[in-house]
């Protein structure tokens, strides 16, 4: 029985266990004088009966999935002939890959005859699994169902051990995003933790050279692998502050046109417009900035005499600001639209004028909200990868120039881990410090972010 | 068939009973058969005059050809049933309906003769003329001290900072808030209770010295010890200013206004001195509402 057959018995099972756990305490309610006698409604009693019979079996049915793969593999191994199982670990690994992939894809007939034999343990061993994990879940599904069945008494609190059922599935369900994001830290760390031992932290933290070329063989003339993270955290904060000049006063005025001038009807136009532009492909946006925007940067700059390069930061943070700009002005437009009209009202009854009332009361009001949106926008601005790996340049130049060349961390990162890498050299490692500090960064702004909103609250409130 | 009539007949006699009820408790005309205002709309020195206002919400109409005049250092009382249009009039003595996209207002209104809906009027110097005090208090996200210096900030009435603590301390002693907030005039006035939220507004709206001050219900979120202080202002501003005050509470009217405005649907029923309204109304309507048969 393949898993989604198995998950629809389940189900059945369950709505089986609540109809009988639902008419077992209307049963021993009438023996006890009406569903009054009972500590809870009897669809109460139904839903725990339903819970006993799911979760168990729930529970059994993941283990298995998770686990099954790898007890699978030992017993594969060990039914191999023994000259192929005293194989290094490395050709073992690949050898019992090429007997699983053919196994998926139906090829072995012209194989060697041990790894015929071998697929023919495979397909049983995981047709006995299959076998096994629907005897078992079911077994254990009307097992417990039943057991928490004959636990049916009208003292029984069933309400609350629903209630506690339910908080506890929706607590394990937010642990989950949380224990994604700590595996994910801890991935990052632990690669960062090995890099660091090849190459000291002060020179990746404080250095002001990158250059990750590094001799592959002994004897080769190459880059002495140079990894100095400065010109990368100098190169994202030019860009991504280049970015936030162009989208903070144009998404932030955007939104006080839309929200406090524009009529009804101009703003079913123009919203969705402003919306077209978030939904645009970062990589658009990427190959408009190298190709339309770059050049053009550069031939304005030849026509007033600047050397500029074509692949400068500005055309790069220019773009990006562009894509920001819906990001900014959603946000601050809900936020003053959030702001009470009876503020404006009393501002503009005192004979101020509309811009007036804005500046001095509106904005201030929605200003929390504002600033809390323009941090999120940096911490966009920083991780942005795909318009800075087309437009910006691969060259880490130490530089504040916007005119000039200079390259990012995403880009870097990027660069580190495309084509065929070895994960052990410090050239691929470094990929993982530069994500742990990028990071860092992001999660220190969205900190601040929360620090600043709190702040105002406070003065506001 | 005869078990039917029998039931008709009860429903009949049901309905014939209703409607001699209807007719004993408000036995009055309706609305729709109103024409024009009782008792004396129109006063000599009117400072503001009002003459045949029509408003519309879109298709909706809210005020039916209103005349009124607000004589000079006079209080004008108006009352009515809820919705019956008191704010929406209210709100077009300083053009404060302009900020709603579908309203519209129709016909005369004037302050001292000029025309306020003329479309060469800049409404800012008007609203600092006329001002308003809102039924909910929205005090703004600054301190105390910068929501009374608001007004004469914006104005441009003083730059020098002595003369600008003078007016915030009177506006703020008119108000009688001054012995509350003195030591924390540069905390939040979002801090301060509802109570004292909304005699902050009236600080802030007396701070530009405006020759007509309305007031969409000002004490409904007041206590009786700080309602008594505000209709004691208001007697005292009477003095120097022409006060529209837009009241639920009878007693209220009755104390502090010189003329009473009756509003019913849209309709200006009836206009008379105050102590004329409450003890010898005109209307049968506004009897109705004054001794509490509706409303
Ligand atoms: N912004 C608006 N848009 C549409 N209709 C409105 C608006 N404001 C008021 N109205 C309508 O106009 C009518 C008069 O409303 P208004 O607020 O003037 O009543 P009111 O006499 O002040 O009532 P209350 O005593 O409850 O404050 C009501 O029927 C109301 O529904
Ligand atoms: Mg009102």
């Amino acid at each position: 029985m393949d898993t989604s057959t198995l998950f629809a018995f389940l189900a059945l099972l369950m709505a089986g266990a609540f109809m009988l756990g639902r008419g077992r305490s209307l049963a021993q309610a009438s023996n006890a004088g009406g569903v009054r006698a009972l500590n809870s409604l009897p669809s109460y009693y139904g839903m725990l009966t339903l819970l006993w019979c799911g979760i168990p079996s729930l529970a059994v049915l993941g283990a298995w999935i998770i686990f099954d793969d790898l007890i699978i593999h030992q017993l594969l191994i060990q039914s191999l002939p023994q000259e192929i199982r005293n194989l290094d670990p490395t050709e073992l690994s690949l050898r019992i890959n090429t007997i699983e992939n053919m196994a998926a894809s139906g090829m072995g007939a012209n194989a060697e005859p041990y790894i015929q034999n071998a697929i023919v343990t495979l397909e049983r061993l995981q047709k006995t699994s299959g076998y096994a994990l629907t005897g078992v879940a079911l077994l254990v599904a009307v097992m417990t169902g039943l057991w928490g069945w004959t636990r049916i008494q009208p003292q029984l609190k069933a309400r609350n051990q629903v209630e506690n059922a339910f908080k506890i599935i929706l607590l394990s369900c937010s642990c989950l995003a949380i224990l994604t994001t700590v595996g994910i830290v801890l991935s990052v760390l632990f690669e960062s933790i090995r890099f660091f031992s090849m190459i000291p932290i002060t020179d990746f933290v404080f250095g002001s050279e990158w250059s990750p070329q590094m001799a592959i063989r002994a004897d080769q003339v190459g880059g002495s692998g140079a990894f100095g993270a400065i010109p990368l955290f100098v190169g994202t904060m030019l860009i991504s502050l280049i970015a936030m000049i162009v989208a903070v006063p144009a998404g932030l005025m955007a939104a006080i046109y839309l929200s406090e001038y524009a009529s009804t009807r101009v703003r079913s136009l123009v919203k969705p417009a402003l919306e077209i532009l978030a939904g645009i492909p970062t990589v658009v946006y990427g190959f408009f900035a190298a190709l339309t925007v770059a050049p053009m940067i550069r031939d304005t700059g030849g026509i007033i005499g600047l050397s500029v390069s074509s692949e400068s930061a500005l055309a790069a943070g220019l773009v990006m600001g562009i894509m920001i700009i819906p990001f900014v002005s959603s946000l601050s437009d809900d936020v003053i639209n959030a702001v009470p009209q009876s503020l404006r009202d009393g501002s503009l009854g005192l004979g101020s004028t509309q811009s007036e009332t804005i500046r001095q009361v509106v904005i201030p009001a929605a200003l929390p909200g504002i600033v809390g949106g323009i941090l999120l926008a940096v911490s966009r601005a920083i991780g942005e990868t795909m318009i800075v790996v087309m437009a910006a340049s691969l060259a880490a130049n130490l530089t504040a120039n916007p005119l000039e060349p200079v390259t990012t961390v995403t880009v870097q990162i990027v660069t580190l881990l495309v084509g065929d890498q070895e994960f052990d050299s410090p050239k691929t490692l470094a990929a993982f410090a530069l994500g742990l500090m990028l990071f860092i960064v992001t999660l220190g702004l969205n900190f601040l972010a929360l620090h600043v909103v709190k702040k105002y609250r406070e003065q506001y409130d | 068939m005869e078990a039917t009539a029998s039931v008709d007949n009860a429903a009949q006699a049901e309905e014939n009973k209703l409607k001699t009820m209807k007719e004993e408790v408000i036995a009055q005309p309706s609305v729709d058969d109103i024409q024009g205002t009782v008792g004396t709309p129109f006063v000599e020195n009117a400072k503001m005059s009002m003459r045949n206002v029509n408003v519309y919400y879109a298709e909706k109409q809210a005020i039916f050809n209103v005349g009124l005049d607000i004589g000079k250092n006079e209080v004008v009382a108006m009352i009515g049933p809820s919705g019956c249009g008191k704010s929406t009039f209210l709100r077009c003595m300083n053009r404060m309906n302009d900020t709603i996209d579908i309203c519209k207002v129709e016909g005369s209104l004037t302050l001292e003769g000029q025309d306020i809906y003329d479309p060469k009027l800049d409404v800012v110097p008007l609203r600092a003329r006329v001002g308003m005090v809102f039924q909910k208090p929205n005090p703004f996200p600054k301190s105390i001290y910068d929501n009374v210096a608001y007004g004469p900030r914006i104005h441009g009435l003083t730059n020098r900072k002595a003369e600008l603590d003078e007016i915030v301390e009177t506006s703020l002693r008119k108000a009688s808030l001054w012995d509350e907030v003195k030591d924390r005039l540069h905390a939040p006035g979002t801090g301060l209770s509802g109570g004292q939220q909304q005699r902050l507004c009236i600080a802030r709206t007396i701070a530009v010295s405006p020759e007509v001050i309305l007031m969409d219900e000002p004490c409904s979120a007041l206590d009786p010890i700080a309602t008594a202080k505000i209709e004691e202002l208001i007697a005292e501003l009477s003095e120097n200013f022409t006060i529209a005050i837009v009241t639920h509470s009878m007693q209220q009217a009755a104390r502090v206004s010189n003329r009473t405005a009756y509003f019913h649907l849209g309709k200006l029923i009836e206009v008379n001195d105050t102590e004329k309204v409450f003890t010898n109304p005109e209307h049968e309507l506004t009897e109705a509402y004054i001794t509490g048969r509706f409303g």
